[in-house]
């Protein structure tokens, strides 16, 4: 199969191949980690869950539990043999809570049992009593407490309090944007194995096996090298999988040192719901200035974040919000000021776009604000604000030096005859007054790379057999973003082999070790210039010992290995090399260059570059209800020169549906007692296919190209497409705004339910009529 | 000697001994009895798909295929029907055409929910229901996906292609049991009786026994709350049962009908039934849940109960060969009590068709269109003549702790003239009927405010016609 000494190879970059796992997943064949074939002994878990936000513990009994039938081991913070500590690095988050409990659906011990229904019967027999300790459940409860994770960040560019108060005009506003639960289909799992000695071996849906690995290590006391975390594929991550799911592996990991049987975890709907984190929801206060023609003065933005009960990585998705409080606008002068607040609630964590949505969800209000109040149309007031018309300087100091959003918006606007809808829409809200019709076009620049710079890394290991087929693994895990096809799409071309040639295997860290989470992104960018480190590395040996043998480097083409006038197959060549006593294999590396952050001054270049996109949304509202429908949605994205356009297309629509879910549908509740009451797919509501809009079109920008030498020229596709469902929520308060007018601002918090969408009309009008 | 439970996987005959745990749900039969893992738990409530598989129904002289949730369904409901799951279709090297078109248009990228999504086309593909969007988008409702935006899964189900199916009626007729089943574990008992007549004097011997019908509600009770059921009588085999009957300007619907097999009975009766149902639950809750369990289980945010009530509804309840027929809003006592005995059950509903010229209107207000639950749910019916309100049923889900009508809104209409005015003092009588919870779904002031909103809705739609925000379509321009 590998010899390709006939047929031409086709070209395989840059082209729209499918996901090498659909036939699997189409056919159920591809095997999850709870399909494994189950090893003999295995013991299942289940985790028991505090039932209060706040509280000392004062009994906790678990003899029930323990003499429950089929139960084999209970574990509590007294067996935990290393560090009682699963956090990424602030150490505050324990793998059992000890003494107080600090979220409704703290894992407080585990239960390990012959079968499941065993262990979960036997979970609900601990007898538990609590001393209920102050609630502090919302940021803004946590803000006037005083209740912090770390102390607040401040982002400054120029004296933008100076500037807004010279400016002619000034506009301000509050706003409030939820969170948002990943619900990836498949829940947390993982399951652990002991071998000899201190030996484990841990299958875990992770986007993070090296930090588990290390946290497992520092949770049973033992050298990381005992310890091997794979992960063939994850039914989804979205950032839910980055340090969310090492809990759940240290307990299988804990059970197996201790009973030195196979454990398995994996979590009903419901505990994952209560127990694992979610986007953190924000409290937002601006403040812009502006000349007659809405170009900005000034801004400033006042943030403030539910952290939850712990650090895990708020720090990092905060700034990330900061980082993007600008979108794709020039604030001339900035003052961007971040409260992180520690409540009692679940710790909330990383989720595609990682605090970026929050920041651009703040200057995209605040534009459509002050559109609103100089009685322009927002379309013009952004154009009019845009890196690269208004200025190239960014609030930490990267210079934006691709600003090519201006041109993306004037294609897409033309495309998609915004000006002549835009008539049409006031035309209609003229004539109607039950229902009532919004437009907007919002722009996306996303920054890419990790902000912590020492994360932007990636290794690789590349094996070619004397068969002429490759085996490929890396660092990043697969989600079904389609990381996977595209690195083995590069690595397919290095040596010009068909893609089938290359055998894509499970992410292990006794393969690729140090490596950093799949996330922000930058799972192509890094670990497929790893993979293609690796691939040259082993070229270039080909090519001495070729020069050596021949006398000709040789040229791997679609027609087989070219050295001087004789043509090999690629298996000939290699077997030829392997007797020649070549190595065949290569681990590769990469990072990424040029990047820099002092986050003492939150200045530098802490991204390689931006990723672009714009959307126009469309939307109707029953004014009477609040039920609202997306209408129309056109959309043009940049993904640089497209590695995989079939991949980056369903990565652009599949994120601005889990967006537009998340400022429309999807509603997290929690009552008084902290208990999340939106906890199961019955009350918490994603987008279903009647959600997609009618009339959905979706463009990859054909001039794409990014200026950096990224791999093969693309950029990163997974984060940006979210944040363009943001025109869905500026196309609703378009239309809540016709209600009156266009004469008041509507006080529309996200997510825009029916509820929320009514009483801003009711607003608006009170307002509107004054 | 108790029978096996019978039925057909991949058309084999399979048998599962009448010993076995009554409780046991198919997905836990398929995952870790029968090693078939591409059926996927998602929630084990029946509300993401992932668990989707099809069952083969005789329905006279053909097979009905139905997407169901494997999660929530017990393991002898499959008595006497044919089971297929995503590895009956094909494998890598040999896939199905469904399987095929979801390769070709990129219809999945993580792949979890993607055995759910294939089974619910290959049963659209297997009933021949339309592949227009808007059919595909209610028949894949009851899936979710969070990876794909859903475009490529509908690109999908409009290119996939047929292949030749084995026919299964002649086989599904022979493991058709002559009686019904009885299964005895560790004391627990399942009955699935075959008649209505047996059904009753099972009931009336257990009168503590569950009544199971389709399971979207019972099964919870196993999967979400851990409960053990002693004794379950499940109705689904009572052919007696399963018969909408046109009564001549009222139609009767037994214990045994499903949402999906009264869809078209209904919205014959009027079309706002038609529209309630397309977004009640997703197909595979329809598939299994009944009309009549709707009712029967009491619960204050059923969709059918005010739809029904404004029909002026009768619930026929039977007790052994007793039966009583009472006014269906009569059932609701109090929350979580009925006006049913120990023993008793709903044997049918019978609704009749709304006259001509009375303003009928059903809405259902939730965050989601499709498949959720409603925060407020109106069934009205106004008749109106000569320009006056002759007599209002309204009912409303959500706002009470009962399904509940609006006595003092009614009374505001009766008599007085069809206006803009009278329908502003009947809707401030809302206030007076109901003093709604605010919960999850909705905050107490919305729900009282949309519901005024809701009846002043359907006079505007009575005096012209009013869009809908789920009809709107891009703005027409240029």
């Amino acid at each position: 199969m590998a010899d390709s000494g006939a047929a031409r190879v086709l070209p395989v970059l840059h082209a729209p191949i499918g996901h090498d796992s659909a036939p699997r997943h189409v056919s159920g064949e591809a095997l999850y980690i709870d399909d494994i074939p189950e090893p003999p002994g295995l013991l299942h878990l289940c985790a028991g869950l505090s039932e209060r936000a706040h509280a000392r513990v004062t009994r906790l009994d678990l003899s029930a539990v323990r003499a429950a039938p089929g139960v084999v081991a209970v574990l509590t913070p007294a067996d935990v043999s290393g560090r009682n500590d699963i956090s990424p690095f602030a150490g505050d988050d324990p793998l059992f809570a000890e003494g107080e409990v600090m979220f409704l659906g703290q894992p407080l011990f585990c239960v390990a049992a012959e079968t499941l229904p065993k262990a979960r019967a036997a979970a609900a027999l601990a007898a538990v009593e609590y001393e209920d300790l102050p609630l502090l459940l919302t940021a803004e409860a946590a803000l006037a407490a005083g209740s912090f994770i770390e102390p607040s960040q401040t982002m400054i560019l120029g004296d933008a309090r100076a500037a807004i108060a010279a400016a002619p005009h000034t506009v301000s506003g509050h706003l409030q944007v939820g969170g948002q639960e990943h619900f990836y289909l498949e829940g947390q799992v993982a399951l652990a194995i002991p071998g000899e000695g201190a030996d484990l071996h841990v299958w875990t849906s992770t986007q993070h096996p090296t930090e588990t690995q290390h946290i497992l290590a520092r949770v049973l006391g033992c050298a990381d090298a005992a310890v091997t975390v794979e992960v063939r594929r994850m039914g989804g991550g979205f950032g839910g999988k980055e340090t969310q799911s090492v809990q759940w592996a240290a307990m299988a990991a804990l059970a197996a040192r201790m009973t030195r049987r196979p454990a398995k975890i994996r979590l009903d709907r419901d505990d994952d719901m209560a127990a694992t984190g979610k986007r953190h929801d924000f409290e937002i206060n601006w403040t812009l200035g502006l000349d007659a023609d809405g170009r900005l003065r000034g801004a400033r933005f006042e943030f403030a974040s539910r952290c939850g009960f712990s650090a895990d990585l708020s720090h990092a998705i905060n700034d990330r919000a900061m980082f993007h409080a600008d979108n794709a606008y020039a604030l001339q002068a900035a003052e961007i000021v971040s409260h992180r607040t520690r409540t009692h609630t679940v710790s909330n964590t990383a989720f595609r776009g990682f605090g970026g949505p929050q920041g651009m969800m703040a200057i995209e209000r605040a534009l459509d604000a002050a559109a609103l109040a100089l009685g322009r149309d927002p379309l013009d007031v952004r154009l009019a604000n845009l890196y690269g018309v208004a200025g190239d300087t960014t609030p930490y100091g990267q210079t934006v030096e691709d600003a090519v959003i201006r041109e993306i918006m004037e294609a897409l606007a033309a495309g998609c005859d915004y000006r002549a809808r835009r008539t049409a829409v006031q035309a209609w809200n003229a004539d109607n007054d039950h229902l009532k019709r919004g437009l907007a076009l919002t722009p996306v620049k996303f920054g890419i790379s990790f902000t912590t710079t020492y994360l932007n890394q990636a290794g690789a290991l590349v094996h070619v057999y004397t068969d002429g087929s490759i085996h490929l693994n890396h660092g990043g895990t697969e989600m079904g973003q389609g990381l996977n096809i595209k690195v083995a799409q590069v690595v397919a071309d290095a040596f010009q082999v068909p893609l089938a040639a290359v055998r894509i295997t499970s992410t292990r860290t006794d393969k690729v070790p140090n490596t950093s989470a799949t996330a922000a992104s930058s799972g192509s960018d890094l670990n497929g210039m790893a993979a293609l480190d690796a691939c040259e590395q082993i070229k270039a040996r080909l090519a001495d010992w070729a020069q050596a043998n021949y006398g000709h480097a040789p040229r791997f083409t679609a027609d087989g290995v070219q050295v001087g006038a004789e043509f090999f197959s690629f298996r000939d060549f290699v077997n030829q090399a392997y007797l020649a006593r070549v190595s065949l294999s290569a681990a590769g590396f990469y990072k990424t260059p040029d990047i820099h952050y002092d986050r003492t001054t939150h200045k530098g270049r802490p991204f390689y570059y931006f990723a672009y996109g714009a959307a126009c949304s469309e939307v109707a509202i029953d004014t009477l209800t609040g039920e609202n429908k997306v209408t129309r949605v056109d959309i043009l994205h940049d993904v640089g020169r497209s590695l995989n356009p079939a991949i980056d297309l369903g990565q652009i629509e599949g994120g601005f549906i889990q967006g537009m879910g998340w400022l429309t549908t999807e509603e997290l509740v929690f009552d008084a007692t902290g208990r999340l009451r939106t906890h199961a797919p019955s009350t918490y509501k994603i987008p279903t296919a009647g959600d997609r809009p009618d009339a959905f079109n979706i463009a990859i920008w054909s001039g794409g190209e990014n200026r950096e030498p990224t791999i093969h020229r693309s950029k990163a596709v997974g984060e940006p497409p979210l944040m363009l469902a943001i025109s869905v929520f500026s196309a609703l308060t378009d239309a809540v705004a016709s209600v009156g007018g266009h004469k008041a601002m509507p006080n529309l918090d996200a997510p825009a339910t029916p509820e929320r969408i009514l009483a801003a009309v009711n607003d608006v009008r009170r307002r509107a009529g004054e | 000697m108790a029978r096996p439970i019978r039925f057909l996987l991949d058309g084999e005959v399979r048998e599962l001994a009448a010993d076995i745990d009554p409780t046991l749900t198919v997905l836990n039969l398929l995952r870790y009895h029968l090693r078939r893992t591409g059926t996927k738990e998602g929630c084990a409530e029946g509300d993401c798909g992932a668990c989707t598989v099809v069952l083969g129904e005789l329905a006279g002289e053909r097979v009905r295929f139905r997407a169901v949730n494997a999660c929530i369904l017990f393991a002898p409901m499959l008595d006497g029907r044919a089971l297929y799951t995503v590895e009956s279709l094909g494998r890598e090297g040999a896939l199905h055409p469904v399987q095929q078109a979801m390769v070709d248009l990129h219809g999945s990228q993580c792949g979890f929910c993607t055995p759910g999504f294939v089974m619910s086309l290959y049963a659209h593909q297997r009933e021949g229901a339309p592949t227009d969007a808007q059919s595909l988008k209610d028949a894949l409702a009851g899936n979710l996906c969070r990876c794909t935006g859903y475009g490529p899964i509908l690109a999908a189900g409009q290119a996939m292609g047929r292949t030749p199916e084995p026919d299964i009626a002649e086989a599904l007729g022979a493991i058709q049991p002559a009686e019904g089943l009885v299964i005895q574990h560790r004391g627990r008992r399942f009955f699935a009786p075959r008649s209505a007549a047996e059904l009753a004097a099972i009931l009336e011997a257990n009168p503590d026994a569950t009544v199971l019908a389709g399971g979207t509600d019972v099964g919870l009770w196993v999967t979400k709350q851990q409960r053990v059921l002693e004794t379950v009588v499940s109705l689904n085999d009572c052919a007696d049962l399963k018969a909408v009957e046109d009564l001549g300007g009222a139609i009767r619907i037994g214990a045994a009908v499903r949402y999906a097999d009264a869809h078209a009975a209904l919205a014959a009766l009027h079309p706002e039934f038609g529209e309630l149902l397309r977004r009640l639950g997703g197909l595979q809750v329809r598939n299994l849940g009944t009309i009549c369990g709707n009712i029967a289980n009491g619960s204050p945010i059923g969709d059918m109960p005010p739809a029904l009530i404004a029909t002026g509804a009768t619930l026929v309840l039977r007790k052994g060969g007793a039966r009583r027929e009472l006014p269906l809003e009569a059932y609701f006592l109090a929350y979580g009590r009925q006006d049913r005995a120990p023993g008793e059950f709903v044997e049918a509903v019978i609704a009749p068709k709304p006259a001509a010229g009375r303003v009928f209107r059903i809405a259902k207000l939730s965050k989601r269109f499709d498949q959720d639950i409603s925060a407020v749910c109106l069934g009205l019916s106004v008749g109106v003549e000569g320009g006056r309100v002759t007599d209002a049923r309204i009912a409303f889900g959500g706002m009470a702790a009962t399904p509940k009508r609006a006595a003092a809104c009614e009374a505001a209409l009766a008599g007085r003239p069809w206006t803009r005015e009278t329908v502003e003092a009947a809707v401030a009588a809302l206030a007076g009927d109901f003093a709604p919870i605010t919960d999850m779904r909705a905050s107490a002031a919305y729900r009282l405010e949309a519901a005024r909103n809701l009846v002043r809705r359907a006079f505007l739609e009575s005096q012209d016609a009013a869009p809908r925000v789920l009809d709107a379509e891009a703005v027409a321009y240029g």
